[in-house]
């Protein structure tokens, strides 16, 4: 284990062009957080003058690839870079069944050894759990200062109760967390404009959480067949459906949030934190 | 013997460790001999290459007193393997009362089994030392959320969940079970191939919902059982549709008809499929809607 604190040092070193980290995390897993992920790497990649780089460490079930409709490639566009594990594999159905060291190893290769060039915006995107990948993303980038965690979840108790573990780990590892987004949150039919919970918030859902918990709700994002279809093509949902309310949902998370402004203030504010 | 054979290069390549070929200094002549096997030899060498690979692997043991352990799994997180778990093991037992049905939650990061069959509690412990699983509605469960406190992670790094799942297979009381519901967590990794090597499994269902990006981690998943080869019944497509209880307008919220095409590729079948209905209320009794038991029923028949 010797090698890891200087691996921790160079990692420290190659993250000085990258300004911030963000990871997006979920106790739970299926609540969206690859297709936050994606969806937040487009609209910040929107300005051109913003460097994004979007990192999938999910190493069992990269989904970023598909999300981000690439095939083999690590640039989408000429300020959105994207790296994954699923790029490192001959085909997309080969399975990795790894223990974690294997996976820590994988994990250390993409910090230290991929050319991330000048960043601003660097966005991790998780598996579920608290796992061997959480553990070791945290440990490697903890000389190079993690800017915060957005936690993903969807309205009901079976999530939400995995979600508090997340953010006890959160608080555990000293990471601070931006906030909360609460993605599926309703369904409209596009027949009768009826609203559904498809997953009842039985326990008042994430708003009722973030106030026990103080954090904040960063957003409600509801549910739309076509963010899924976007997903499996390959293409941005903000572009593909710009008028419908989950895209607003999503434009106004990654511009009014936390997200730009939070990153330096949450950040100045955790370093005086526990 | 084997037949040796001599390749003579010159000013060609050597070998090195590791199988590459660098050019060597000028003017070198290498001599490289290889020997080819013979078809008993080579048969003997992938024998011993299989035993000493198998070191330091666990041995395979089967649960006591348990008959049939099926585990309920996908690569993919959040497409209702718990609930499918759940419906399966109270389906099952609903189906024939004679027979003694177990759950089993292996998801030690984000254990559900205790919300669902709405269960609290620390798990006795019996006089040989073993854990008491907590019983509801004729199931007997298990499941790390019996373990920690509910909001309290589970922050551990692969060895240590290795020996939670050792514990959790051979430390529980499970007296007879005709059948063992195995609830699995996502992934391909550390759970999986624990559980999978420590224990006989009669066969997997995996759960996938109709979308591209869950049929592929499901698929992966599918390939990861027949590596490790464990039997995979079939596919259960979960989240199909919805149906607006105001106008009745079905809707295919995450696709529709996904789980039937990977099933025709990998040559399964589809178990069934199951409506979102009463998914996320927690702790009461879920009827299933599924064609899952007759067909699971059937294969151990």
């Amino acid at each position: 284990m010797e090698e890891v604190p200087h691996a921790i040092e160079e990692i420290k070193e190659k993250m000085k062009t990258v300004k911030h980290k963000i990871l997006v995390l979920s106790g739970k897993g299926g609540v969206g957080k690859s297709t936050f992920s994606a969806h937040l790497a487009h609209g910040l990649a929107e300005d051109e003058n913003t460097q994004v780089a979007l990192l999938d460490i999910d190493i069992c079930g990269p989904s970023i690839p598909k999300i981000m409709g690439l095939e083999g490639e690590q640039f989408l566009e000429d300020n959105l870079g994207v790296m994954s594990v699923g790029f490192l594999l001959s085909s997309p159905d080969d399975a990795v069944i790894w223990r974690g060291p294997k996976k820590n190893g994988m994990i250390k290769q993409f910090l230290r050894d991929v050319d991330w060039g000048e960043v601003d915006y660097l966005i991790v995107d998780t598996p579920p759990g608290t796992s061997d990948e959480h553990l070791s993303v945290v440990q490697y980038l903890a000389a190079a200062r993690i800017d915060g965690a957005v936690i993903i979840t969807t309205p009901q108790e079976v999530s939400l109760q995995d979600v508090r573990k997340e953010i006890s780990f959160c608080r555990k590892v000293r990471l601070p967390v931006l906030g909360v987004v609460e993605n599926m949150s309703g369904f409209v039919c596009p027949n009768c404009k009826k609203e559904s919970q498809i997953f009842p918030p039985t326990t008042g859902g994430a708003e009722v959480m973030c106030q026990d918990l103080q954090i904040p709700l960063l957003g409600r994002v509801p549910l739309d067949p076509h963010i899924g279809k976007s997903c499996d093509k390959g293409q941005s949902f903000m572009i593909d459906a710009p008028d419908s309310p989950a895209t607003l949902a999503y434009r106004s998370i990654i511009q009014s949030k936390c997200v730009c402004e939070s990153c330096e203030f949450t950040w100045r504010r955790g370093q005086k934190v526990i | 013997m084997g037949s040796w054979q001599r390749l003579l290069l010159f000013g060609g390549g050597s070998l090195r460790g590791g199988g590459g070929v660098c050019a060597p200094p000028r003017g070198s002549r290498v001599l490289v001999c290889r020997r080819q096997l013979s078809g008993a030899e080579s048969e003997t060498l992938k024998q011993r290459r299989a035993q000493l690979m198998s070191r330091g692997l666990p041995k395979q043991k089967p649960i006591e007193g348990v008959k049939q352990v099926i585990v309920v799994a996908s690569g993919k997180g959040g497409v209702g393997k718990s609930t499918t778990a759940v419906n399966l093991a109270l389906a099952l037992a609903a189906n024939d009362s004679s027979k003694a049905i177990g759950l089993l939650d292996v998801d030690v990061y984000g254990p559900s089994i205790p919300k669902m069959m709405n269960l609290k509690g620390n798990p006795e412990l019996s006089e040989s030392n073993l854990m008491r699983p907590l019983l509801n509605y004729g199931i007997a469960c298990m499941s790390m959320g019996f373990l920690v406190e509910e909001t309290a992670p589970v922050v551990w790094r692969g060895l240590m969940v290795m020996s939670a799942i050792e514990k959790l297979l051979r430390q529980v009381d499970w007296g007879q079970l005709d059948y063992l519901v195995v609830d699995m967590p996502p992934g391909t990794g550390d759970v999986q191939l624990s559980v999978s090597q420590n224990i006989p499994i009669s066969g997997a269902v995996i759960v996938s919902t109709p979308q591209d990006i869950a049929l592929m981690d499901a698929h992966k998943g599918a390939e990861m059982f027949r590596k490790v080869h464990v039997p995979v019944l079939g596919l259960v497509q979960n989240m199909s549709v919805f149906q607006c209880p105001k106008c009745k307008h079905k809707t295919h919220i995450f696709g529709a008809d996904g789980a039937r095409r990977l099933a025709r590729t990998l040559d399964l079948d589809v178990l069934g499929q199951s409506l979102p209905e009463d998914c996320g209320r927690s702790g009461k009794k879920i009827a299933t809607t599924s064609r899952v038991i007759p067909q699971v029923s059937r294969k151990f028949a």
